[in-house]
C-alpha cells in the first residue's frame, strides 16, 4: 500500500464538480507534482489532503491511517503557501518555532531544532528579523523551514514559487528539491509551470478540468503524452493537419507528402483526419545533408529565424501550416535566411498523432 | 473552520438595538407634542420657525464656503506635492493631521485670542469678517478628510504620468490642471465636500464661541427652552447626515464604475 | 469630537516611483518655482490658522498678564477644582474609550469574521459613518428623548417591566449617562477603524497556524490578537482623545453640571470664570498635551501596524 493514498476522491461545490474521481498512490519520499492550468482542480486536491476542504466522496490515507475526516491540525502535515503566510508579529525564529511551541515541546528542543532548520535553509543570520524585513525568496524559505520544523509526514506546497522573480524561482526550485531529497519527505507540489514540474518531480500528475490526464515520470509525460491536452500543455508543439491513410502501417497524408508514424495510430480508420505534432527538437533542417533513410521529409520555406542565444528557433512554412524547430547555436555556421527553401526531416518515432481522444 | 455564529448574531443584535432604539425614542418623543395623540406638530413648529430656516440656511452657506475654500487650498497643494515636491509630503501630512490631534475648542480659543479686535488682523471686528473666521475654522476641521480624500484620488490616477502624457502631447500646465487632473479627482473632491457638509451643519462649539447664528447654536438654544421640538430637530439633523453619507457612498460607487484604463 | 468617513484611516504608502520617472524628475527652470507658489496659499493658511493660534496658546500658558515668562499658571493648574475637572474628563474618556473599544471590537468581528450574511457589513459601515458624525447637540437630544425622565425607554421599562430606572439611581445627566451617550459615536468609530484591520488578517495565517497544529484559541492568542493589538490599542487611544476633546454633547446634555475640562474651558473662554486669562491658556495647554500625546501614539501605532501588514 502506498504511503499517501488519495482514493477515488471527488469534490463538488454546489453544482460544480471541481475534482472528478482522483486516484493516486504516492510512495514514501516521493516528489509528486500536480500540474495543470488554473481551475483544473490541483489546488483543491492539495487542500483536501491538507484538510481545508472535505472530499464529497472518497478517502485520503496517510501511512495507513484514514485522515479524511480529521481537522488540518490533527494530520501532522506541513504546508507552504503561495503568499508565504509568515506571521508578521513574530521573528523568523519564532515563526519557525511555531509548530513546536504549539506542540508544547521543551524550550531546549525548540531552540536546537530552529537553529537546525535555519541552517538547513542557509539563513541563520535572519533569526531575529521580522518577515517584512526579508525578501520574498527569504520569506518563502522561512516558510519552508516552518513547515518542516515539526517533522510532518507529508509536505504540501501550493504554487510556492509563483510570487517570486524568475531568477529566485530557479534557485529556490533547486533548494527545495535538494532539501526534500535530504529529508526524504513525501511531497506534493502544485504548479501551473511545466518547467518547474518537469525539473523537480519524480512523477508528474497532469490535470485538466478536474480529471487526471496522465501520471508518469517527466521523461514519459514529455515524450509520450497520453492525450492531446498533455501534449499541448507540456512543452511546445508544432501541429500539422493530416489524414490517416493506413492506420496499421502508420501512413499519414500531410499536405502533399506522405509520412510514417511509428506510434499511436490506433483506433483510427483510413480517411480519418488527425493532428500530427512534433516537438521542436525533433525536426531537423536538411540542406543537402541527407541524414539517412527511414526519415520523414517535408519541404517548405524559412519564414522566421529567431536568435535566442544558445538556441536558434526557426519557423518553416509548410503548405498552409508552420513547423517551429529549435537548433543549437553554431558559431561557425550562418543561420539560414528568410525565404530560403529547405527540407525538414524527422523520424517516424518523433511523430505524435493526436486526435483529441484520451488514450490510456 | 466552522464556528458557531451565535456569538456574532448576539453582538450584532445588541449593537443594532443600541443604535436604533435612541432613534426610535427620539422619533416617538417628537411625535408627542400634542397631548394624548401622535402628530407631527413638533415638526410643523420647527420647520415654520423663521430662526430654523435662518440658521439652517446660514450653516448651509457656511458649508458651501468652507468646501470652496477647502478645495482651493487642498487640490493644488496635493497636486504639487505629488508632482514636484514629494519631500514636503511628511510636513503637509503632519499639518493635515493637526486638526485631528487638537480639539476644536482649542483651535477656536486660539482664534479668539489672536484675531480679536485688538490684534493685527482684527477678524472679529465685524460680522462679515467673523463669518470668514468661522469659515476658516471649519476649513481646519474638514482639512484632514478633504486632503486625504483628494490625495488618495490623485494617487489612484497617477498624477505624474498623466501630467507627463499631457506635456508630451503639447498641453500647457493650466490645460493639464483643468482638463486632465480636475475631472479625474472630481469624485474625490465630491466625497470630501459632502463629509465637510455633514461636519459643518451640526457644528456647535466654534459657532457658539464666535457668536454666529449657525444651526448648532440654534439647536442648543431650542434644547434649553423647549421640550418636544429638540427631538424633531434631532431627527431632522440625523436625516441630513444620513443623506450626506448616502450621497458619498453613491458618488464613491460611481467612481469605481467609472474606472477607465 | 472627530468625524470620520468610511475610507480606511491611513492611506497606504504609495508604491515606489518607477525608476524611469524618478530619473526624469529634473524639472524645467520654472516648474519647481510654480510648485512652491502653488502650495503657498495652503502653507499660509496652515501657519495663520493652525500653527500660530496653537503656539499662541502654548506660549501664553507660560506668561503672566504682563507678558513675562512664568510657570505660575502651570502650578495653578493643580488646584482641586481644576484637577477634578481633568480627572473627571479622563475618567469619562477612559470609560467611553474602553467600552467603545470592547463593543466596537465585537461588532466589527461579528460582521467581518463572524459568518453573518454579507449584506450586513456595508449596512453597518454606512451606519457607522453616519453615527460617528452624529455627535453633539442632536445626540444629546436623542438620548434625552430615550433615557431621560420622560424618555421612551424609561417609560417602557416602568410600564412594561415595572423597572424604575430613576428610582434605582440611574440618571442620564451623570458620569455614566454621559459615557453611555458618548458610546453612540465611539463604537462606530471603533468599527470603522477596526474593520480594515480585521480584513488585514490574512486567511492564510489562520490556515498556516492550523496546519502547524494550533487550535482556534491558540491561533487567536498567538497570532491574531498580537497582530491586531497595535490597531486596537491605537484605536482606543483615538477614542480616548476623541472623548476628551468633546464638548457639544456634554454641554447639551448636562449643561455645566458635569465639570469636565472642555466645559470649564468653554466657560473660561466665554466669561473668564477663572479670572485669569493665562490660566485659561494653561488649561488649554493641558488639553493639547493630553490629546496630542494620545493621538500621537495612535498615529505611531497605526504606522507600525501597517508596516507589519506589508
Amino acid at each position: 500500500m502506498a504511503f499517501l493514498e488519495i482514493a477515488d476522491v471527488r469534490k463538488q461545490f454546489q453544482q460544480n464538480v471541481v475534482v472528478k474521481g482522483f486516484n493516486l498512490g504516492i510512495e514514501r519520499g516521493e516528489f509528486i507534482s500536480l500540474l495543470g492550468p488554473s481551475g483544473c482542480g490541483k489546488t483543491t486536491v492539495l487542500r483536501m489532503v491538507a484538510g481545508f476542504e472535505s472530499p464529497t466522496s472518497g478517502a485520503i490515507r496517510i501511512d495507513g491511517k484514514d485522515v479524511t475526516h480529521l481537522r488540518p491540525n490533527q494530520r501532522n502535515v506541513g504546508m507552504v503557501f503561495q503568499a508565504y503566510a509568515l506571521f508578521p508579529n513574530m521573528t523568523v525564529a519564532d515563526n519557525v518555532a511555531f509548530g513546536l511551541k504549539v506542540a508544547k515541546r521543551p524550550p531546549e528542543e525548540i531552540k536546537s531544532r530552529v537553529d537546525e532548520m535555519l541552517n538547513m535553509i542557509k539563513l541563520p543570520h535572519l533569526a531575529s528579523r521580522f518577515p517584512y524585513q526579508c525578501s520574498g525568496g527569504q520569506q518563502q524559505r522561512v516558510a519552508l523551514a516552518r513547515a518542516l520544523a515539526h517533522k510532518p509526514k507529508v509536505l504540501l506546497l501550493d504554487e510556492p514559487l509563483s510570487a517570486l522573480d524568475a531568477k529566485i524561482r530557479v534557485s529556490l526550485r533547486e533548494d527545495i528539491r535538494a532539501l526534500q531529497r535530504s529529508l526524504g519527505i513525501t511531497t506534493i507540489f502544485v504548479t501551473h509551470d511545466q518547467e518547474e514540474a518537469l525539473s523537480m518531480s519524480d512523477r508528474v500528475v497532469v490535470m485538466n478540468e478536474g480529471r487526471v490526464d496522465q501520471v508518469g515520470a517527466p521523461f514519459e509525460i514529455y515524450n509520450d503524452p497520453a492525450t492531446k491536452f498533455v501534449a499541448n500543455f507540456v512543452g511546445t508543439l508544432s501541429v500539422l493537419k493530416g489524414k490517416v491513410l493506413d492506420p496499421k502501417a502508420g501512413r499519414i497524408q500531410v499536405g502533399s507528402n506522405e509520412i510514417l508514424a511509428s506510434r499511436r495510430v490506433i483506433n483510427a480508420n483510413a480517411g480519418d483526419s488527425c493532428s500530427v505534432a512534433l516537438r521542436p527538437e525533433a525536426a531537423v533542417l536538411e540542406n543537402g545533408h541527407d541524414l539517412g533513410t527511414g526519415r520523414n521529409r517535408l519541404g517548405g520555406t524559412i519564414d522566421e529565424v529567431s536568435f535566442l542565444g544558445s538556441v536558434v528557433r526557426i519557423r518553416v512554412k509548410i503548405d498552409d501550416a508552420a513547423i517551429s524547430l529549435d537548433t543549437f547555436n553554431n558559431p561557425s555556421a550562418i543561420p539560414p535566411q528568410r525565404g530560403a527553401p529547405v527540407v525538414v526531416s524527422f523520424t517516424p518515432n518523433d511523430v505524435l498523432v493526436l486526435d483529441g481522444e484520451t488514450k490510456h | 473552520m466552522k464556528q458557531s455564529k451565535i456569538g456574532a448574531w448576539i453582538a450584532f443584535i445588541i449593537g443594532t438595538l443600541y443604535f436604533i432604539v435612541p432613534l426610535i425614542g427620539t422619533f416617538e418623543f417628537s411625535l408627542r407634542m400634542k397631548r394624548g395623540e401622535y402628530s407631527f406638530e413638533a415638526y410643523r413648529v420647527v420647520l415654520t420657525d423663521p430662526n430654523f430656516l435662518a440658521s439652517f440656511g446660514y450653516s448651509v452657506l457656511m458649508a458651501l464656503i468652507t468646501v470652496v475654500i477647502g478645495v482651493v487650498l487642498v487640490v493644488p497643494t496635493a497636486y504639487w506635492i505629488q508632482l514636484r515636491l514629494p519631500k514636503l509630503r511628511p510636513i503637509v501630512e503632519f499639518i493635515t493631521l493637526l486638526p485631528l490631534v487638537m480639539p476644536a475648542i482649542i483651535i477656536v480659543f486660539g482664534y479668539l485670542r489672536l484675531y480679536n479686535s485688538s490684534s493685527w488682523l482684527p477678524l472679529t471686528a465685524n460680522a462679515r469678517s467673523t463669518d470668514l473666521l468661522l469659515a476658516f475654522s471649519y476649513v481646519t476641521l474638514a482639512l484632514p478628510y478633504m486632503y486625504r480624500a483628494v490625495e488618495t484620488g490623485m494617487r489612484s490616477i497617477d498624477v505624474r504620468t498623466l501630467t507627463e502624457a499631457g506635456e508630451i502631447l503639447g498641453a500647457s500646465m493650466m490645460t493639464i490642471l483643468f482638463k486632465v487632473i480636475f475631472p479625474n479627482v472630481r469624485v474625490a473632491i465630491l466625497s470630501g465636500a459632502f463629509l465637510t457638509f455633514a461636519i459643518v451643519i451640526g457644528e456647535f462649539t466654534m459657532a457658539s464661541l464666535l457668536n454666529r447664528p449657525a444651526f448648532g447654536p440654534y439647536l442648543q438654544l431650542i434644547g434649553a427652552n423647549r421640550a418636544y421640538e429638540p427631538s424633531a430637530l434631532a431627527i431632522i439633523a440625523f436625516m441630513v447626515t444620513w443623506a450626506c453619507m448616502g450621497i458619498i457612498n453613491v458618488v464613491g460607487n460611481m467612481k469605481s464604475n467609472k474606472r477607465t484604463a | 469630537m472627530t468625524a470620520i468617513d468610511t475610507t480606511p484611516p491611513l492611506p497606504a504608502e504609495p508604491g515606489p516611483v518607477p525608476e524611469a520617472y524618478a530619473a526624469s524628475k529634473k524639472p524645467l527652470v520654472g516648474q519647481q518655482t510654480w510648485a512652491w507658489i502653488g502650495i503657498t496659499p495652503f502653507m499660509l493658511f496652515a501657519i495663520l490658522f493652525l500653527i500660530v493660534p496653537t503656539l499662541y496658546l502654548v506660549v501664553g500658558a507660560f506668561q503672566d498678564p504682563d507678558g513675562h515668562f512664568t510657570l505660575q499658571n502651570i502650578y495653578d493648574l493643580f488646584t482641586p477644582s481644576i484637577l477634578n475637572a481633568y480627572w473627571l474628563s479622563i475618567k469619562v474618556s477612559v470609560a467611553s474609550a474602553l467600552l467603545g473599544a470592547l463593543l466596537g471590537f465585537f461588532l466589527a468581528y461579528a460582521v467581518v469574521l463572524g459568518g453573518l450574511p454579507a449584506w450586513l457589513r456595508p449596512t453597518l459601515m454606512t451606519f457607522s459613518g453616519v453615527a460617528s458624525n452624529f455627535a453633539g447637540v442632536p445626540l444629546a437630544f436623542a438620548f434625552l428623548a430615550t433615557l431621560g425622565r420622560m424618555g421612551l425607554v424609561t417609560v417602557l421599562l416602568r410600564d412594561l417591566f415595572g423597572i424604575n430606572l430613576y428610582g434605582a439611581g440611574f440618571n442620564l445627566l451623570s458620569f455614566w449617562g454621559l459615557t453611555l451617550t458618548y458610546l453612540y459615536f465611539q463604537v462606530p468609530l471603533m468599527v470603522l477603524i477596526l474593520t480594515p484591520a480585521l480584513d488585514g488578517l490574512k486567511k492564510e495565517w489562520r490556515e498556516a497556524s492550523e496546519i502547524l497544529g494550533a487550535s482556534n484559541k491558540q491561533y487567536w492568542t498567538m497570532v491574531a490578537l498580537p497582530v491586531l493589538f497595535p490597531s486596537v490599542l491605537g484605536a482606543s487611544l483615538l477614542l480616548f482623545a476623541n472623548s476628551f476633546g468633546a464638548i457639544a454633547t456634554a454641554y447639551a446634555l448636562t449643561g455645566s453640571s458635569l465639570n469636565i475640562v472642555t466645559i470649564l474651558l468653554y466657560a473660561q473662554i466665554r466669561g473668564d470664570v477663572l479670572h485669569n486669562q493665562n490660566l485659561g491658556y494653561a488649561l488649554a495647554l493641558g488639553m493639547i498635551l493630553i490629546t496630542g500625546c494620545s493621538n500621537g501614539a495612535y498615529i505611531w501605532l497605526r504606522a507600525r501596524a501597517e508596516r507589519w501588514m506589508r
